[in-house]
């Protein structure tokens, strides 16, 4: 398999961005690509491991050795085809998944140069669609219909992994087009929107009927479903944000971050928003209130839209630069990660909480942080809080809330069918993903709270298996 | 003490069946035929003189001995028996039970049966014995022994004849009922004196031999060393016409081919076979049987020579040098009888022939001497008999496969050419043979055939084919021509507790030969070994030669392609008949479907027979959505044993063409269970299809000779792995064992096969078949094949004990140092979701808990851990290094591996830490075994065996050998260097023993011990382990790591640790030898509860491998043959070895953690040390049922047995070995050298030496290098002359400044582990002969050395300077396999060499005098080149050899040759290893340059 030889020899060579002048002033996919030579060199370095930590890392169970191997060789099909099984949208998990794969890639151990696998992911689908591998499922009916609440991630796999098994599966989206976070979370310079139509193409034509508009317990009664479909599955993300209920909360400039994300990628759609609802950072200072990806996403679309300058704000410290004792391979590291988006611009801070808002005219002019320091807690655990006293303000035209989702939001389908939810405001399933009613199966961030694309997709996998399993 | 039962039949794991037994033998013949009572008297001093070839047990009882002799008329008379006249009266002892009534009813038998032949019981003898002298276990058993006397009526009838038959009867009539009734005897010429007797108490026992009276004119006597100590006096031997030294490894398919055979057997002399049946005899030994098969053929006419040479056949392929008309009659005879191969020295005698012979290999040593009184005396061993060296006619051995005989009544001693052109000459069997023979791949047909399969896709899943399957298995095959190669051990679960459907096949296991018998090299000594296999019918009364039993169809190999079988079913002019039978059945029908059809089969192939069918042909091509495929072996096994039943077996044969068959291991297990060849044509179909996809760049034919070639070689390695040579006496041999299915199966299908913890029965077998079938046939199909984990771990695939999380959560721990975080780690070991080993169904009995602190500290704990032997060269000098630290710190023990271990490591310390391992292993390769690492050991291990692999060799790969490594292993950089399968000095048991002896001699601090791996019949081995005086016996887990072994040896061959372990501990307490040897075991142990649990079945200490790698880094890459270990373990990568980045810190947590948990172990179940649960396997019950039907099938009782002797014996050990190296001759001599040793000075000494004296200077070097080191003493400080005939093993590891210098003869192994001594061995001076033409010593000599010099003026025996890695020697003549596997130093041959000359030999150079101008025959080619002696340094180099063997040996012909140097200079051929003329030369060109450089730097 692959080339033994060949990770003493090749070097891990990424595709790299396009150049930063030149990424920023579009929002087009920074991301470049390897010629095929080079992609198959970077595939030969693949190890073949006798126990592949990539595989075990992979929240889906991708067999990278068995797909890097068929790409090594040239077998594009077959390197499609053994993706295919376990990953249902390649082209969106080869782009934005953050890779525990790669992390836990016994090259990143051995001389912290871990074989390209997302890259190669990618590379594998995109041909794939290219060569026309890519073609619609179309098989036999059982006669049975499913609904599923979400077309996020959990809803989409969900659904392809149903229509497989000969389900008639309707997909029911609020908002005006299919894709859920896919679509309006995430920046188009990281994932085109052309990416997710192509695949919906395909799905629609297997069969796969999505209503988008149209939101349960509000448009259309869950117990209606209920008597329509012989299940249901819930996959409607984690919407509800956290907020920062602080003084001059209320002053006009402070949003979610998701209001700019969505409402910019809606744009790039070609939707048209009145002038008094848009919200951007054009000629603005911004500061961004959050050390994530969704914080880095807004940085990135602050960028774009020209802002004057853009801060991001983090209120743990700053991790380890490269590794992190207390978190070894093969486990995810918690290290210090530098984005696209911050390559392009951005002031980042450490240790900073912030105490209030300050405007004038009810508009938003400067914020007041503090630094704090965190105490180790003696038996383990969280550590605490503690401020310092050290207050700084920051001039601020906007400030971007992107501090994570809480739960989902529960009033609506949650509420109406009266499923249990757990500790933490999510919907409780049991390990395979059924809820509290017998009929309502649900995956993804409904049940785990806000997480990876490829988790979700792991959690539809569940579903989709326990409801075939259940109905068939 | 109480009585020792005897046991016959299977108790727990022990099993009678797995005995073997190894001895000295010894005849000694007046060829004139004159007889007198001094024969008698000699040849029990020959006996007694051999006493450390046999064996003790635990008290004063011997195994075995006895004595043939011609019947003592004269004596007879004297005893005032009236017999008639000589040759008229059948004599023999009988054993009889002790009590009378017993006896009175098998007298009235005897009589019966003797007078039904028309012949009288005349008289009843009481023989007088001396029972006073014998052992306790002997003195219990001991029968009743009485002579009896039978006369007959007419002085012309064939009294021999009646009598054969009459015993026969007797036998067949009282054998069951009576188990200790037993004839040894019963004969008009010859009469056995035997029983459970030591050597030296044969003569006291039975005074009859003491008499004077008592004359013959030939005596042949035998000692027996047995595995076992159970009293059984019939087993001694000889028997009725042979005594036997050494082992029949085809013995079971022998039997069962001599029982499907009876019925054709009928001859003129013996008309009804069936009156005389079984012609084995049951319940006896692999000799017994054999002379059970000898006798029937002389009485059936056969000449005892005739019928010799067609049981044990020499090898007659293109490799050896016999007449075109000698291989014509073994080809006409292996088409009547299959080999009956083995080890063996057999010395045989009807009275009037007498003689020996040795097997196709050579592997027991067979001397002989001819004096010019006519006397001839041929013997395991030289120096059994003292005779005046002017007395001597001639010296010489038994040489392989060959035959020596004297005819008493014609005074005349035949050689083998004679006996054997004579045999030939008898039929024209060469006519014969090419007039009725057809070659298959001879024949050719304008027949097209597909490689294509209808449904191809469908049929792959059917046969529960995988992508591992094609990408690691068949793909590689037909790329390579040979079987892939894998790293670490086997981790997934047995068939029995997968939770995927299995194949039949996986639920067997390759059985394999250690200790009481060797592997044969299949690599280097394929000249012995034969895959030609013949189909055809055998007719009715196959003894009456014709030329009708030659019409059969000769296969080059057992694999047949499809246009093959498509010829083979259509050969119908030459009048072969074929039928092809269904392997299918309805699946509608379920498991009783399945089970109907088998027996259908059966009927059918019965039938045919009826038919005269010629072959059979079962096929499986058919299968479709409604007819499901018969597992093949299940048919095959069911038809063979169906058609033996039925005695119609040998008339027809089977032919399977099935889907099933992939690997290896499918084709030897179909073979192995009665088929004849075998077509796998989905795998031919998948290699067109691979050529087809361009997945491989072959043309089809290319890669189907391939594929084929591959399983070739394959089936090489699993039979040599018996020690088995032919696939004809390997087919239908069942050489397998069953794990995991059920005992009905085994009992119904597959001839009572050994299973022994039971398990799947038809119905899951069944459901497997179905699961696959619906895959294949009612699901939609998936585009891609499934891919099964079986090699990496995957999430969805099988179960793995080493995956993720186990790793990665010990690796954390451990470096950590978090206990916590460790219990995690053992948890997730311990509570696996499903079982993976058999230790996973185990729980402890619930105890009465005490307070931890009373329990043993983890220091002691600790003492008892050892990691595995791991060799620098598969691992790395850093992972290596910190093993040995981390053992020094917790006073435990590391293995050096068998690759050596560099002397500065010694007395180095890093961190205060030594770096020396304290086990330094001693495997076949020996490479680095130097006196010096010898005595730098607390232990040495002697590896038999390896689990990964066992009954086969190592190899490291020149990549692998850099500098140090070539420096530590006496060898070149980049250059391959591989470990031959067998030790050659340990063919036998006895072997062992004297390998143990020059160890132990060596180095008396250490222990000795040896490794053996986990199989059927291991504890009987261990048992013979311990008598040969073993201070430990490790028992290691086939799942046990590698770094590189072939795929079916990884998962295929030997059994789980718990299997092993606890038939070694059942076996050893049932013998009572437990409290005098160690056990050890290893295999997957990884937590505290493993330990616990192999310390309850057993195990005293405990062994880590694989975890204690992990803990320094390793990830399973699996990867270790490759060189490419990313974190630097297991590579010899400079920049890999950089990644390494263990530390023995992490280790020593490892082990304390384990012994931690141990303690909280034994706390909670109530006791205070390890030592007293060792052997308590009542201290385990069974898991409660997790309800899955396979794993509740399993039976656990045979496992958990405890025997009853455990009530009265030790169950652990308790006292230590006697060695018996008090009183050897080096103490005599160190004592009288101390000044030399001390001091340096010159002294000489002179001794007396006889062949008792064994490994003399072993113990002088081991004395020597502990002093000096390496270096020892300078040139000649130490002179010492011996006279007379040394013991085995003379100078073995004879140290530098030794020199020693032997007038008279020397016995095997002289000089093995050479390392700078100096050895010169000549004739005594008073002797006539010609030195160069007689056999001066025995066979191995050499064997290992790595320096120092020997000169022989003589020839000797076979295998002489094996792994040479730098030793010079200077010989007359040697015998087959010279300078195998050589590494490096010089050998000249001044005389004749045997076959197989150089066979891998990589280094060094030899020079051979090449007088009859035909060497290149005998010399084997793959690895040398020949030339004349061209360059002037080696003709220097060779005259300076020459010279200095005249200077040392007064060699006439080396005087001879000085005298004409320029003449006989012309007659060598120079033989020069092609990678070593490399090497020499890149050597020189450095040099060159370097010199170049030099001068251009001067200018």
């Amino acid at each position: 398999m692959g080339n033994p030889k060949a990770f003493l020899t090749v070097h891990r060579h990424e595709a790299g961005y396009r150049p930063i002048h030149d990424r920023i002033t579009d929002y087009s996919e920074v991301e470049q690509t390897l010629n095929t030579r080079d992609r198959r060199e970077q595939a030969s370095r693949c190890m073949d491991c006798g126990v592949p930590f990539c595989h075990w890392a992979c929240p889906i169970g991708n067999k990278q050795p068995e797909w890097q191997d068929a790409l090594y060789r040239g077998k594009w099909r077959e390197a499609y085809e053994i993706l295919g099984q376990t990953c249902d949208f390649p082209e969106f998990t080869g782009r934005i998944c953050p890779a525990p794969c790669e992390k836990s890639c016994v090259l990143n151990l051995s001389c912290e140069e871990p074989v390209t696998i997302r890259e190669n992911e990618a590379s594998i689908i995109e041909t794939a669609f290219h060569e026309g591998y890519v073609k619609p499922d179309k098989p036999t009916r059982n006669g049975k219909k499913v609904a599923v609440i979400g077309s996020g991630p959990a809803g989409l796999a969900v659904a392809n992994r149903l229509n497989k098994q000969g389900f008639e599966v309707t997909v029911f989206e609020k908002d005006e087009r299919p894709g859920g976070l896919l679509r309006y979370g995430i920046p188009n310079f990281k994932l085109s929107k052309k990416i997710i139509d192509r695949r919906l193409k395909v799905m629609e034509a297997s069969g796969i009927i999505f209503r988008c508009n149209t939101e349960i317990g509000k448009d259309l009664k869950g117990k209606t479903l209920l008597k329509e479909y012989d299940a249901l599955c819930l996959a409607m993300g984690a919407e509800v944000p956290r907020d920062l209920p602080i003084e001059g909360r209320n002053l006009k400039g402070v949003h979610f971050a998701l209001e700019l994300l969505s409402q910019q990628n809606r744009v790039l759609g070609g939707a048209v928003i009145p002038a008094n609802e848009r919200i951007t950072c054009k000629n603005k200072k911004v500061l961004v209130i959050g050390g994530g990806d969704t914080g880095s996403d807004c940085v990135g679309t602050a960028n774009r839209q020209e802002a004057i300058s853009v801060t991001q704000i983090e209120i743990m410290p700053m991790p380890p630069k490269k590794k992190n004792p207390n978190t070894p391979w093969p486990q995810w590291p918690v290290v210090h990660k530098t984005t696209s988006s911050h390559e392009e611009g951005c002031v980042r801070r450490w240790c900073l909480t912030s105490n209030k808002f300050i405007g004038e005219k009810g508009v938003l002019k400067s914020v007041e942080i503090e630094e704090i320091e965190w105490i180790p807690n003696p038996k383990g655990g969280r550590p605490t809080m503690k401020k310092t006293g050290k207050k700084e303000i920051i001039e601020a035209d906007i400030v971007l809330l992107a501090m994570g989702f809480i739960h989902p939001v529960q009033k609506g389908i949650i509420k109406e069918l009266d499923l249990k939810l757990d500790g933490r405001g999510n919907v409780e399933t049991d390990a395979k993903g059924l809820t509290s009613n017998a009929k309502v199966f649900a995956a993804g961030d409904v049940t785990s709270g806000a997480s990876l694309v490829v988790r979700a997709m792991a959690s539809a996998h569940d579903a989709a298996a326990a409801i075939t399993e259940t109905l068939l | 003490m109480e009585s020792k039962r005897l046991i016959t039949q299977r108790e727990g794991l022990y099993d009678p069946d797995y005995e073997h037994d190894a001895c000295g033998v010894g005849m000694l013949v007046n060829i004139k035929g004159s007889k007198s009572h001094e024969i008698v008297e000699s040849a029990l001093k020959v006996l007694e003189n051999m006493r450390h070839r046999g064996a003790e047990g635990a008290d004063k009882t011997g195994d075995g001995a006895g004595i043939m002799l011609q019947i003592p008329h004269e004596f007879i008379l004297l005893q005032g028996i009236p017999v008639p006249e000589k040759g008229h009266y059948g004599t023999g002892l009988i054993f009889l039970p002790k009590d009378e009534k017993e006896q009175a009813t098998i007298l009235s038998t005897m009589i019966e049966e003797i007078e039904k032949e028309g012949l009288s019981l005349m008289h009843l003898r009481k023989v007088p014995v001396h029972s006073e002298i014998l052992g306790k276990d002997a003195l219990d058993a001991e029968p009743d022994i009485k002579q009896v006397f039978v006369t007959g009526r007419d002085k012309n009838e064939n009294i021999e004849l009646k009598l054969y038959l009459i015993r026969k009867r007797i036998e067949k009539k009282l054998s069951a009922t009576f188990p200790d009734f037993y004839i040894t005897s019963l004969s008009t010429q010859i009469i056995v004196y035997k029983g459970m007797l030591q050597s030296t108490q044969l003569r006291e026992y039975y005074t009859d031999l003491m008499s004077p009276y008592f004359t013959s004119g030939m005596a042949l006597v035998h000692s027996r060393f047995s595995t076992n100590t159970f009293p059984r006096w019939s087993l001694a031997q000889p028997f009725r016409l042979l005594a036997h030294n050494g082992e029949i490894n085809t013995i079971r398919g022998n039997r069962g081919w001599m029982e499907a055979r009876e019925r054709i057997l009928a001859s003129k002399n013996i008309p009804d076979v069936a009156s005389i049946a079984p012609i084995l005899q049951e319940g006896m030994s692999d000799s017994a049987s054999l002379d059970n098969v000898l006798e029937f053929f002389v009485a059936s006419g056969m000449s005892l020579p005739h019928a010799m040479a067609m049981l044990v056949p020499e090898s007659f392929n293109e490799k050896n040098p016999i007449s075109d008309d000698l291989k014509a009659f073994y080809e006409y005879h292996s088409i009547l009888m299959e080999p009956w191969d083995g080890p063996a020295a057999l010395l045989f005698s009807d009275g009037r022939y007498c003689g020996g012979m040795l097997d196709r290999n050579g592997l027991r040593p067979a001397r002989y001497v001819i004096t010019k009184s006519g006397m001839m005396l041929v013997a395991s061993e030289v120096g059994v008999m003292d005779f005046e060296p002017n007395e001597i006619e001639k010296k010489g051995r038994l040489q392989p496969g060959k035959i020596i005989m004297v005819d008493t009544k014609a005074h005349k001693v035949f050689y083998d050419e004679e006996i054997k052109e004579k045999l030939a000459q008898e039929h024209p069997y060469k006519t014969w043979v090419d007039n009725n023979k057809v070659d298959l791949s001879e024949l050719k047909s304008g027949r097209k055939t597909e490689q294509t399969v209808v449904d191809f896709d469908k049929k792959l899943r059917a046969f529960g084919y995988t992508r591992e399957d094609i990408q690691n298995i068949i793909q590689p095959m037909a790329e390579n021509g040979s079987e892939p190669i894998g790293a670490m051990g086997n981790d997934t679960p047995l068939a029995v507790l997968s939770t995927h459907p299995q194949l039949l096949f996986n639920y067997f296991r390759q059985q394999f030969a250690q200790v009481t018998n060797p592997p044969i090299d299949p690599l280097r000594e394929d000249l012995v070994m034969s895959l030609n296999e013949y189909v055809g019918v055998v007719s009715e009364n196959i003894m009456e030669p014709d030329e009708a039993h030659c019409k059969m169809v000769r296969l080059k190999h057992p694999i047949l392609s499809n246009t093959q079988l498509d010829i083979l079913c259509n050969i119908r002019y030459k009048g072969f008949n074929t039928v092809k039978l269904p392997l299918l059945f309805n699946v509608a029908e379920g498991t009783e479907g399945m089970k109907r059809a088998v027996d259908l089969l059966c009927e059918q192939a019965e039938k045919a027979v009826d038919n005269g069918i010629n072959y059979i042909i079962i096929s499986d091509r058919n299968v479709n959505k409604e007819q499901a495929s018969i597992p093949s072996l299940l048919a095959v096994s069911a038809i063979h044993h169906h058609l033996i039943k039925v005695h119609k077996r040998v008339q027809t044969a089977l032919v399977v063409e099935s889907g099933e068959i992939r690997e290896v291991m499918h084709a030897a297990l179909l073979l192995g269970f009665g088929a004849s060849a075998i077509n796998p044509y989905i795998a031919f179909s998948i290699l067109d299809d691979l050529v087809k996809n361009k997945t491989i760049q072959l043309d089809y034919d290319t890669a189907e000779k391939n594929y084929i070639k591959a399983l070739c070689k394959g089936l090489y390695k699993v039979i040599s792995k018996m020690g088995i040579s032919t696939i004809r006496s390997y087919r239908g041999a069942k050489l397998f064992e069953a794990i995991g299915l059920g005992d009905d199966l085994a009992k119904k299908y597959f001839g009572d096969i050994t299973s022994k913890i039971s398990g799947s029965g038809m119905e899951e077998l069944a459901n497997d078949v179905f699961k696959k079938h619906a895959e294949a046939f009612e699901n939609k199909t998936n585009p891609l094949l499934p891919y099964e984990g079986l090699y990496s771990y995957r999430k969805d695939g099988e179960k793995h004990a080493w995956n993720p999380e186990t790793i990665s959560t010990l690796q954390l721990s451990t470096r950590l140092g978090s206990y916590k975080k460790f219990k995690e780690y053992s948890r997730s070991v311990n509570e696996k979701e499903t079982p993976v080993f058999l230790r996973d169904f185990f729980n402890f009995k619930k105890g009465k808990s005490i307070p931890i602190e009373k329990v043993e500290p983890v220091e002691s704990i600790m003492k008892r851990f050892v990691t595995g032997a791991m060799s620098f060269g598969a691992i790395s000098k850093e992972a290596h290094e910190t093993l040995a630290m981390a053992m020094n710190a917790i006073h435990g023990r590391s293995n050096t591996g068998e690759g050596g271990e560099d002397s500065e490591r010694f007395d180095t310390k890093i961190e205060g830490l030594s770096i020396r391992s304290a086990i330094k292993q001693v495997a076949s390769g020996r490479f680095g075994v130097t006196t010096n690492y010898l005595v730098n050991a607390d232990e040495i291990q002697i590896k038999v065996a390896q689990g990964a692999k066992p009954g086969e060799g190592g190899q490291l790969p020149g990549f692998k050998v850099d500098k140090v490594i070539a420096k530590t292993r006496h060898s070149i950089p980049g250059i391959s260097l591989i470990s031959p399968p067998p030790h050659h000095d340990i063919y036998s048991i006895e072997d062992l023993a004297q390998l143990i002896f020059d160890l132990k001699n060596v180095n008396p601090k250490a222990e000795i011990s040896v490794k053996l791996v986990s199989e059927s019949g291991v504890g009987t081995i261990a048992a013979g382990v311990a008598k040969a005086k073993a201070d430990r016996v490790i028992i290691s887990g086939a799942e046990g790591g590698t770094g590189a072994s072939p795929q079916s040896s990884i998962r295929y061959a030997g059994l789980p640790t718990e299997i092993g372990l606890s038939e070694t501990q059942q076996t050893l307490v049932i013998n009572n030898l437990r409290s005098q040897i160690r056990l050890q075991t290893d295999g997957q142990i990884k937590t505290g509860r493993d330990i616990i649990i192999m310390a309850m079945l057993g195990a005293e200490e405990y062994g880590f491998a694989t975890s204690a790698l992990i803990v320094l880094g390793c990830v399973m890459m699996r990867k270790c043959n490759k060189n490419t270990c990313p974190v630097g373990v297991a590579t010899q990568d400079p920049e890999l070895r950089k990644r390494f980045h263990g530390k023995y810190e992490y280790l020593v947590n490892f082990f304390t953690y384990l012994a931690e948990e141990v303690r909280e172990y034994l706390a909670e179940l109530g006791y205070e040390k390890l030592e007293d649960i060792i052997g308590h396997a009542d201290l385990i019950e069974r898991r409660p049922s997790d309800h899955i039907t396979k794993h509740d099938l399993i039976d656990f009782s045979r496992l958990l047995h405890i025997p009853e002797e455990a009530k009265t014996t030790p169950i652990h050990q308790t006292k230590i070995q006697d060695h018996k190296i008090e009183h050897v001759k080096d103490r005599e001599i160190i004592k009288a050298a101390q000044s030399a040793i001390k001091e340096k000075k010159e002294i000489s000494l002179d001794y007396a030496i006889a062949n008792t004296d064994r490994s003399v200077g072993a113990m002088l070097s081991g004395a020597v290098a502990l002093e000096h080191g390496d270096k020892g003493l300078p040139s000649k400080t130490l002179n010492v002359k011996f006279k007379g005939s040394a013991g085995q093993s003379f100078g073995a590891f004879l140290a530098p400044g030794i020199h020693f210098r032997l007038e008279g003869d020397a016995n095997d192994y002289l000089g093995k582990g050479l390392s700078g001594g100096h050895i010169s061995l000549m004739p005594p001076v008073r002797s006539t002969f010609v030195a160069e033409d007689n056999t001066i010593a025995g066979n191995t000599l050499l064997y290992g050395a790595t320096s120092g010099a020997v000169y022989i003026n003589g020839k000797v025996g076979e295998r002489f300077a094996v792994r040479n890695s730098g030793a010079i020697a200077v010989v007359e003549g040697v015998g087959d396999h010279c300078c195998e596997y050589m590494t490096g130093g010089r050998v000249v041959v001044l005389g004749q060499t045997g076959r197989n000359f150089a066979a891998g030999m990589s280094g060094g150079v030899a020079y051979v005098w090449n007088k009859a101008g035909d060497f290149d025959y005998f010399c084997n080619m793959e690895m040398v080149e020949l030339s004349l002696i061209e360059e002037s340094s080696a003709r220097k180099e060779l005259h300076e050899l020459i010279r200095k063997h005249y200077h040392y040996t007064g060699s006439h012909l080396a005087e001879m040759m000085l005298d004409k140097w320029e003449h006989y200079i012309d007659e060598f051929i120079q033989i020069t290893p092609i990678e070593y003329k490399r090497v020499l030369q890149e050597e020189q060109m450095k040099k060159l340059q370097a010199k170049i450089a030099e001068m251009q730097r001067d200018y």
